[in-house]
């Protein structure tokens, strides 16, 4: 049994470029990754939301209406259905004055998983306790 | 030895990123490490063939066909390549298709891991 942790760590904000989708969809890949591992070998992800890239956690994106894409927003619901670990950084949140109330979740997708808004002291502990960080 | 697997977002041209990650990957094979490549982003739409070699830009081409020759493993994003519209009826030969848990599996067996973001 032997697991790497990979911490995915997004400071750019959604849509400026195609970085922190990329980053949901390649943490998202976990769930399939086994197919190609040895039994008992695994990965986990934790995706994290520091600097701009807090401003991917933010409800009601509108990416179908103004660009036709799938929405980061539906991306991280997704994640968060899977159990997926996803963080975002308290101080980059207070810095932008975003509260909690306006932080996505999946409740309505019946995810028991929420996002875990951290000080970004957690995130570095994070990055130097995971085999691997990608950086979106 | 080692394992060492790069993942490139960035795109063969608008940086420099492509032709670094490239000439890395050319040394570490030299030295006798184990490389595996990882197309993701814009960088997907580098494996398309029939590059012409202006002087005024980088190119991917030959290059990667020798890191192909030589043994360094080489995979693309299909669903990011595809919508660049690389096919693989026009795609470099050798270049191999996955999706994106062939570089996270990569990454579980590599001793390094060398993640250069796109633009």
């Amino acid at each position: 049994m032997s697991d790497v942790k990979i911490t995915f760590l997004v400071q750019r904000p959604p849509y400026k470029s195609e970085n922190p989708k990329l980053a949901t969809t390649h943490a998202m890949s976990y769930q399939v990754v086994e197919i190609l591992l040895e039994d008992g070998q695994t990965i986990t992800p934790a995706l994290c939301y520091v600097g701009e890239g807090v401003l991917n956690c933010l409800k009601d994106q509108k990416a179908m209406e103004t660009y036709g894409i799938t929405s980061t927003e539906m991306h991280l619901k997704n994640c968060l259905l899977v159990d997926m670990d996803v963080y975002a950084c308290k101080e980059d949140f207070d810095k932008y004055g975003i509260g909690e109330d306006r932080i996505i979740d999946a409740d309505d997708m019946g995810a028991d998983k929420k996002m875990q808004i951290v000080p970004f002291a957690k995130i570095q502990e994070l990055m130097e306790t995971s085999t691997h960080v990608m950086f979106f | 030895m080692a394992t060492l697997t790069i993942g490139l977002f960035s795109s063969l041209i608008g940086s420099m990123n492509y032709d670094f990650a490239l000439k890395l990957a050319d040394a570490a094979k030299d030295k006798g490490h184990t490389v595996n490549l990882w197309f993701s982003g814009n960088a997907a739409s580098s494996p398309q063939k029939g590059q012409k070699h202006l002087k005024d830009y980088s190119h991917g081409e030959k290059p990667l066909r020798a890191l192909i020759e030589k043994g360094v493993e080489v995979c693309t994003c299909e669903a990011c390549s595809v919508a660049r519209a690389v096919q693989k009826t026009t795609a470099i030969e050798g270049v191999k298709w996955n999706a994106m848990h062939w570089y996270l599996a990569k990454a579980y067996s590599s001793d390094r891991v060398l993640h250069i973001g796109g633009e």
